[in-house]
Formats: structure tokens, C-alpha cells, sequence
């Protein structure tokens, strides 16, 4: 088997054409699904018109002050922002399609803010000729707008709770420079009730003074309370986020896995599949299986071969994607692991495709149209289809090794779940499709 | 001929394809140095016969008598590695064929073939003809008893079809069984000891070209003509 070996190696090296364009083609269409996968949509331009003035920027609430601009700092990083000088113009760009959107803050959303007496608004003006885009800088708008309402209500809610505090407690309360003393539910309840002693037993200021008192204390207690009411005020519905099934994986991540998946099964179909249908199209099979080679021992070392070829591919890959993204090489041997898993149950199929084909463009070709669809069913999320559909999706994926092949490269990579029922899965398909190969074989000459 | 001079001896060999029988009880001996020529017609049987005296394929009846310590087989197309050089085809095939000495083996092919000159070329830059003596080559490395050729010269000119055959004259001349199949009746006449006219899976004749000349009884006729006036004769 070796000495078939050596010689497919020996073809190879004399093919350097086939082999750049086996190994770029996978890599290329990787990077290209990576980038689509990992990056989000470009930075939308908007023209961004600021009227407060540069000394209005903070604003005071309780005693604290806000910087404003922190908040579009925040917002500049969604955003490509054109500084605009006046409102026509900011109009001007996104009538004309230079930005997006235009967001516009007025001169007086400082003072409205820490007045509280009216609600701040801002305006925002869109360009809704791209639906998707116009959708994405809506989206993005929106989620800073309330990112900045939430920090407020904080701030807000702080500011009640401190006179609140002051109502229970008392102590002192500055206003329009002038400084208060406020007595305070607590030391009115304490005085009260020295006084009620001072009186006499009979007199009736006793009782209306322990009505008073009551009420003192009824107040002081609620008011203690309120802080959790208005905490739950400023934030009414809290989101608790709890992984449930797969792992918590970075879309990136992600897509480096989804990336090496890629290129593994590209290379390794397409090599088992042509070297094999080409042993027919060179007329060598009759002679190679006359007591030369057996079958399986034939198809094994076309195996052998694709999956040695692209496991060196496939690591090169990952070395060179290590120079971008931080991948954990501690974890080398699992994905040794998972490479190898799914090199080898690729490589069965592609022997079987190439026994099934016989012909090493037929092969290619066949290699071709079942990857692509089997990639993109595999990528098919749950609840994006219908349940029914979506079962049917996952029959089909789990009948071809690049789902769970996707699925050992995800965990040895960034270690979401196990990778040991991936690659049991990955063992039993090399079985299924090598005895596929085999029975191919049976009509191959 | 005696059994002690059989190379290569098979009885009432039968082999079908679903309904359709492809040879119909043909038996064959050839001893060593013989040239024996098989031909026919289009879909005779040449190739099912040669196939299953090669052990490519298994007969539904009939078996090998006599079977030779080593039987070298040439398909008809090249069955080469165009990408592979001379030198390394012929190398892949000693090692396989577990050749004590492959470099040893490989320089006496080189030789034998005349094809020393032509070693570190590659397959596909050949010519028809020297592809096809790499072929032989490739079949005589393990120094067989009998070398089965299906269809040797088929698509080669008359130039490289004659050094062919220099060639082939050159291995029966050292006591090489050669049995070929071949299109090319001239050639049956010219280079064949014995002869075997199949068709339809059915063995017409087995003599010498000249006992089928004497059995047409139509002389003055060339060997093809006599041949075709024979299968008339038979009904095809």
C-alpha cells in the first residue's frame, strides 16, 4: 500500500496546478463564509448634528454629574458619524444617499434631562432606500438610545432614592445654594414621642399625638421599601440569559470552525474521489486488483491518502488563522482529533463517491454539488424553518460527515461540548460509506 | 500437444452476462514459446476469454487445467501512470509484484523494451507505440510463464506496430507463452503458431493459419479474405 501511496504522491507532485487549486479553492470559499459569518454588516454612515453647546454637555443630577458625550462615544462605535454644522445639512446628506440616517441632539436635551419635567427627545432622520441597512441603523440608534435611557433612569432613580433617604432620616438639603436642615420621619417619630410622654395621663392631645405617631412610623417603614420599588420602576423587566443547548461559542469562533470544516471536506473529497475514479480513467485498477492490491486495501490508501493531505492542509490553515484570532493551543490534541475523525469519514466518502462516479470529473463534480448543499443544510439553525422541515434537515445532515464534523472542529476548538459522540459519529460514517466504496468497487473496472 | 509442453490449458469455459452468454464452452492449451492468436468479430469474446484466463474474472463453468506459474497481463488500453516517468511505472509495478531485485527487474525491462533511452520520460509525453511497450513491460515484470496481450497494436502505425512485434518475437523467443487478441487478421497470419477463431462466445476454429486456409479450401485468396469466407461459412 505504500508503494500506492508514494506514486499518488508522486502524481500530485507533478500536478501542482490541481494541487494549488485544491487547496486555495477551500480556503478561499473559508475565508469568504468566515467573513461572512464572524463580521457584521459594515459600519452605517450617519451624519451626526450635536446643538448643545460644549459647555451644556454635563449635566447635573443629585449632586452628580453626567457626562453626555460619554454616551455618544458609545454610539460611535455602531456608527460611521459625519459631523454635520446645521440641520439642512444633515437633511441634505440623506436626501442625496451620502449617509444613512441623520441623528440630531437639540440645545436643550441638558436642561430637559435635568430638569425632569419634560421628556429630552432626539430627532432622527433616515434614508429607507436599502431596507436592510436602513433596518440595521434603526436597530442600532434605538438600542444606544435606550442603553443611554436605562444609565438615566439609574441616575434618576439614585437621585429619588437620596431624598427619600432624607425624608426618612433627615439631615441636610441644599437648594438654589441655600443649605436645609430636614428633620426627618425617624427624629419626628422620637420627638413625638417624647412629647406624648410629657403630657398628662387624661389629656386628649395623647391620642391625637399617637395617631401622628403611628402615621410616622407607618412612613418611615414603606419608605424603606422603595427602594426595591423603584429600582424595579427604572428597570422593570430584567434579562436572565442561560445557555440551554450548545455551547456559548463567540460567533467568530465559530466561524473558524465552520472555516476548517470547510476546506477538510473540500480537500478531502475531491482528492479520495479523483485519486480513486483516476486509478479507472489510467486503466491500472484491473491490473492493481489481479493479485497486486486488494480492494479494500486500494480504497483504504486513497483514504489514507486524502485524509493525510488534508489534515496537513486543514493544520496549516489553523496556524495561519492563529495569527488573527487567539486560538487555545493547548488544546492540540483534540483537534488532532477532530481533524483526523473528519478526514477520515470525508475520505470514505469520496472513495465512495469515486467508485459510485468512476470518472475523475464526474467525481469532482459529484463531490461539488453534494457539499454544498450538505454545508448549508448543516448550517440551517433550529426555529429558523419549521419543526417538521427542520427534523427532516437534521436526518439528512447526520447522513454526512460535515455536520459532525462541524461539530467535533467546534468543540476541540472552543471547547463547546463533548467531542466524543461527534467523533463516534464521524467512525460510524467512515464505516457506512467505506463499505458504500467497497460495493462500488465491485463494478469499477 | 502434451500436457508436459502445457503452459496454459483451459476446458469448456463459459461466462455470462445476465442473459447474454459471452463464451460458450471454449477450451484452449498453448505451450511454452507458443504464439497463440484469438480472434473474431466484434463482442466474440476475445477480451472474456483473455479476462478469465488472466484471473480478472471468474468463468460460470469450465476451469484452468494448467495454470502457469506467472501469467503477465496487457490490457488493451495503457494501463499507466501518464503523470509517473518510465522508470517509476515500471519501479510501482516491481514492488507490488514484489520483485526481489525491482531495480534489477526495471533495468532488464528497460532493456528488453528498448525503452533505456526513454526511462525518465513521462508516460503521457510517449507515443502510442512506446506507451504500449511500457505496458508489456509492465506485464513481464514478474517474469511470467504466459503473457496475455488483448488488442497489443491496436491504434499504433506500421512503423511502430512492426517494432511491436520485434518485441513480442523477442519473449516467445525466450519461451514466453504469448496469447493475444487481435483485430488485425495480418497479423494472426504472420506472427501466430496457433489460432483461435471465436464468435459469439463460440469457438470456431483452433489450427495453425495455414490448416484454416486449407479448411476454407480457397486459395489464392489473402488470409483475410480466407478468414472472412470462413466465418460465412459458419454462419457469420
Amino acid at each position: 500500500m505504500r508503494w500506492l501511496l508514494l506514486k499518488d504522491l508522486q502524481i500530485l507532485r507533478r500536478s501542482p496546478l490541481l494541487v494549488a487549486l485544491l487547496v486555495l479553492y477551500p480556503i478561499v470559499i473559508a475565508v469568504l463564509i468566515g467573513f461572512a459569518l464572524s463580521r457584521g454588516p459594515e459600519k452605517p454612515r450617519v451624519a451626526f448634528l450635536n446643538q448643545v453647546p460644549r459647555t451644556a454637555n454635563r449635566i447635573s443630577l443629585g449632586g452628580e454629574q453626567i457626562d453626555a458625550s460619554k454616551y455618544a462615544n458609545q454610539l460611535f462605535k455602531a456608527i460611521e458619524p459625519v459631523r454635520v454644522s446645521s440641520r439642512d445639512e444633515a437633511l441634505d446628506k440623506v436626501r442625496s444617499g451620502d449617509v444613512l440616517a441623520a441623528l440630531i441632539i437639540p440645545p436643550d436635551i441638558t436642561q430637559k434631562l435635568q430638569s425632569g419635567l419634560e421628556p429630552a427627545k432626539v430627532q432622527v432622520l433616515y434614508n429607507a432606500e436599502d431596507p436592510v441597512k436602513a433596518r440595521f441603523v434603526r436597530n442600532t440608534i434605538k438600542a444606544q438610545v435606550q442603553d443611554a435611557n436605562t444609565a438615566l433612569t439609574r441616575q434618576f432613580t439614585k437621585v429619588a432614592l437620596g431624598y427619600l433617604d432624607l425624608l426618612v432620616t433627615g439631615g441636610k438639603f441644599s437648594f438654589l445654594g441655600r443649605d436645609f436642615d430636614v428633620l426627618g420621619l425617624q427624629k419626628a417619630e422620637q420627638i413625638l414621642a417624647a412629647a406624648q410622654r410629657d403630657l398628662p395621663r387624661r389629656s386628649a392631645l395623647r391620642g391625637q399625638l399617637e395617631a401622628v405617631i403611628r402615621f410616622a412610623r407607618l412612613a418611615r417603614e414603606n419608605l424603606d421599601l422603595s427602594d426595591d420599588v423603584l429600582s424595579s420602576v427604572g428597570t422593570p423587566i430584567h434579562v436572565e440569559q442561560r445557555v440551554v443547548k450548545g455551547g456559548s461559542t463567540p460567533l467568530d469562533a465559530f466561524a473558524i470552525a465552520v472555516a476548517v470544516a470547510i476546506s477538510l471536506m473540500f480537500v478531502t473529497l475531491l482528492l479520495a474521489a479523483g485519486t480513486l475514479a483516476l486509478e479507472r480513467e489510467e486503466n491500472a485498477f484491473p491490473r492493481l486488483v489481479r493479485g497486486l492490491v486488494s480492494r479494500t486495501a486500494l480504497l483504504l490508501e486513497k483514504a489514507a491518502l486524502a485524509a493525510v493531505c488534508s489534515l496537513g492542509v486543514t493544520l496549516i490553515m489553523l496556524a495561519g488563522l492563529g495569527l488573527f484570532v487567539d486560538l487555545d493551543w493547548g488544546r492540540f490534541p483534540l483537534w488532532l482529533a477532530g481533524l483526523a475523525g473528519g478526514a477520515l469519514a470525508f475520505a470514505a466518502m469520496g472513495t465512495a463517491l469515486g467508485a459510485l462516479a468512476r470518472e475523475v470529473r464526474a467525481a469532482s463534480l459529484l463531490a461539488f454539488m453534494l457539499a454544498l448543499p450538505i454545508v448549508f443544510l448543516a448550517l440551517v439553525p433550529s426555529g429558523s424553518v419549521a419543526p417538521t422541515l427542520y427534523d427532516v434537515i437534521r436526518v439528512i445532515s447526520a447522513l454526512f460527515p460535515f455536520k459532525a464534523a462541524l461539530d467535533a472542529m467546534n468543540a476541540a476548538l472552543n471547547d463547546s461540548g463533548g467531542i466524543g459522540v461527534p467523533l463516534l459519529h464521524l467512525g460510524a460514517l467512515f464505516l457506512a460509506f467505506g463499505a458504500l466504496g467497497r460495493l462500488g468497487l465491485r463494478r469499477f473496472a | 500437444m502434451e500436457t508436459a509442453t502445457v503452459t496454459l490449458a483451459a476446458r469448456e469455459l463459459v461466462k455470462r452476462y445476465g442473459d447474454r452468454t459471452a463464451l460458450r464452452h471454449v477450451s484452449l492449451s498453448a505451450g511454452p514459446g507458443e504464439l497463440v492468436a484469438v480472434i473474431g468479430p466484434n463482442g466474440a469474446g476475445k477480451t472474456t476469454l483473455l479476462s478469465i484466463l488472466a484471473g480478472i474474472q471468474q468463468p460460470d463453468e469450465g476451469e484452468l487445467t494448467v495454470l502457469p506459474k506467472g501469467v503477465g497481463w496487457v490490457p488493451q488500453q495503457a494501463a499507466l501512470y501518464g503523470k509517473l516517468i518510465v522508470e517509476e511505472n515500471l519501479f510501482l509495478f516491481a514492488r507490488l509484484e514484489r520483485c526481489p531485485n525491482p531495480r534489477a527487474t526495471v533495468d532488464r525491462m528497460l532493456e528488453l523494451s528498448d525503452l533505456r533511452e526513454r526511462a525518465r520520460d513521462q508516460v503521457s509525453t510517449l507515443s502510442g507505440g512506446n506507451r504500449q511497450r511500457v505496458n508489456i513491460a509492465i506485464g513481464l515484470l514478474a517474469e511470467p510463464e504466459v503473457l496475455l496481450l488483448d488488442e497489443p497494436s491496436a491504434a499504433l502505425d506500421p512503423r511502430q506496430r512492426a517494432r511491436l512485434w520485434e518485441f513480442i518475437l523477442r519473449l516467445a523467443g525466450v519461451g514466453t507463452t504469448v496469447i493475444y487478441a487481435t483485430h488485425n487478421v495480418q497479423e494472426a497470419d504472420r506472427y501466430a503458431d496457433q489460432l483461435i477463431v471465436l464468435a459469439d462466445g463460440e469457438r470456431l476454429f483452433d489450427g495453425s493459419p495455414r490448416e484454416l486456409e486449407q479448411e476454407v479450401g480457397t486459395t489464392g485468396l489473402d488470409f483475410e479474405e480466407a478468414f472472412v469466407e470462413f466465418l460465412h461459412g459458419r454462419g457469420h
